[in-house]
């Protein structure tokens, strides 16, 4: 008998975002699963040429929703590069207390989304209810929920006094007691283990030689975590990046586990060390001039951000590189010989960001 | 609208959103906002849905899947655009892949403003679209009847 054809997406239950997988079946067992992409693309590389480089900051940020502060980061901090100015310590303090913030919001959104994956579905409310805790903070530091409009070239725009260093801190530590909870159901429950437990399996030679990112990576046993470069206040602190060694869902789901407790205490480290002083430096005047490249770590894995500029007040080139691009080879090579009913959970384990893919 | 009359199960596409609008539609269906409470279910299957709701603008790619996706819909059925980019474009009108609003594709009933739009406004958009799809329902049942006639 020949093999069926079939489709998975662009619009499935399971995904909050199109994209498609032709899955090639013998009975129950996955051959072949092709990928398809191009239903999120909006060409957004493009506006870099046409905005002001200070207004491709608010662009940048909407390349991606879940992680659009750290986009934004990406983009300023390369920028500041071309133009040779540096960020303020306590504007690139801040900044790593709101990519860790959004670590953990992105981190809890995945957990809840591969509860539901699976059919934990009271696990999925949970999730989301801590989230919307983490998002509370963002909007109380920020203004913004989801997008965050607070970095900038040079610097950033929103400063935190005092109380509400203090305020926060204090509910992060009611958060992560709230979380820790919720950390043990993923850990102990035996539903949970059924369906991730050697399910989606990659080796560490394949992670490294396909490329992955991220969680991905990192689940699969090597040691790969682009904030250990030291980028905003990154090398002052002190962690460890986080390593698994089984790679299979659980393990993916472990790492994020832990990396959401791990971003808890980087945040207090941060608001325990704030230094005083500006949030700012004036970029007024400055065009930038050559090529950069600044790597940095999203939530999904290294992210690359390549931009090019002939001293006009707009870029020549942007070009970003996202993690979701580079762990979709080791996702095809996860598929081939999974079940069909373990597609869906396979596919989210690498949390597939499809807008920050296609952009 | 006094009080709803039957539970509106919602079908949710990302045309081409940057996610911000999606993971803020989700967070209505989550403990802190509820609107499960009303019987408002988020279901994958729009031959089940009554009310479709669609962040982002659209492009080539997506917007064979919103036509099909509407027309799978069975009526009486009411369309929500959610978010800037849905509306109009948003921040990426200019970008070469993205053709506008989605009413440049299908009938928008409902257009919900804000970018990324809030839980509050996406939840006033769907109890907006509520009141048409009774309006819709009414209508039918008055043509039902008179053809009968």
């Amino acid at each position: 008998m020949s093999n069926t054809i079939v489709p998975f997406g662009p619009q499935h239950p399971v995904l909050p975002e199109p994209i498609h997988l032709d899955l090639e079946l013998d009975d129950e067992r996955v051959v072949q699963a092709l990928p398809s992409i191009g239903y999120v693309h909006r060409g957004l590389e493009l506006l870099a040429e046409r905005h002001d480089f200070t207004e491709m900051a608010q662009v940048a940020e909407r390349i991606c929703g879940i992680c659009s502060f750290i986009h934004s980061q990406g983009y300023c901090q390369g920028i500041e590069q071309l133009l040779g100015i540096e960020a303020p310590p306590r504007a690139a303090y801040l900044r790593t207390v709101w990519a860790e913030l959004s670590r953990i919001q992105s981190h809890l959104l995945w957990l809840g989304l591969a509860a539901d994956a699976f059919g934990f579905e009271s696990l999925f409310m949970q999730s989301w209810r801590i989230r919307e805790a983490i998002v509370d903070i963002i909007e109380e530091t920020t203004g913004g929920r989801v997008i965050f409009g607070t970095c900038k070239v040079g610097g950033i725009r929103k400063d935190l006094d005092a109380d509400t260093v203090q305020r926060v801190r204090q509910r992060l530590r009611d958060i992560e007691t709230g979380y820790d909870e919720l950390a043990t159901i993923f850990r102990r429950d035996p539903t949970v283990k059924q369906r991730t437990v050697g399910v989606g399996l990659l080796s560490g030679e394949d992670a490294y030689a396909l490329g992955a990112v991220g969680p991905v990576i990192r689940a699969s046993g090597i040691v790969r975590d682009t904030r250990k470069l030291g980028y905003a206040a990154y090398g002052e602190l002190d962690w460890e990046p986080i390593v698994e060694q089984a790679g299979d869902c659980y393990a993916r789901c472990e790492v994020r586990l832990r990396e959401i407790s791990q971003s808890f205490d980087l945040i207090a480290q941060c608001l325990d060390r704030l230094p005083s002083g500006e949030i700012e430096v004036s970029a007024k005047g400055k065009r930038p001039k050559g090529e950069a490249m600044f790597r940095l770590e999203q939530p999904r894995g290294e992210v690359c951000y390549y931009m090019q500029a002939n001293g006009q007040k707009n870029l020549e080139r942007f070009r970003v590189r996202t993690p979701t691009f580079a762990n979709i080879a080791p996702l095809v090579h996860m598929l081939k010989g999974s079940e069909l009913a373990d597609v869906p959970v396979i596919v989210l384990t690498i949390d597939p960001c499809v807008s920050c893919n296609e952009r | 609208m006094s009080f709803i009359t039957k539970s509106p199960w919602i079908l949710h596409y990302a045309a081409t959103s940057c996610n911000g609008c999606d993971i803020e539609l989700l967070a209505c269906l989550t403990p802190h906002y509820d609107v499960e409470r009303f019987g408002i279910v988020n279901t994958g299957n729009p031959k089940h849905a009554d009310i479709f709701l669609v962040t982002g603008s659209v492009n080539e790619e997506s917007r064979k899947v919103v036509e099909n996706l509407y027309a799978q819909m069975p009526d009486p059925k009411a369309v929500v655009a959610i978010g800037a980019c849905a509306l109009s474009g948003g921040i990426f009108r200019d970008a070469y892949n993205v053709y506008g609003g989605i009413d440049k594709v299908i009938p928008v009933d409902v257009y919900v403003p804000g970018c990324a739009a809030r839980p509050e406004a996406i939840i006033d958009g769907v109890v907006q679209a509520l009141a048409i799809l009774d309006e819709r329902a009414k209508e039918r049942k008055r043509q039902r009847k008179m053809v009968a006639a």
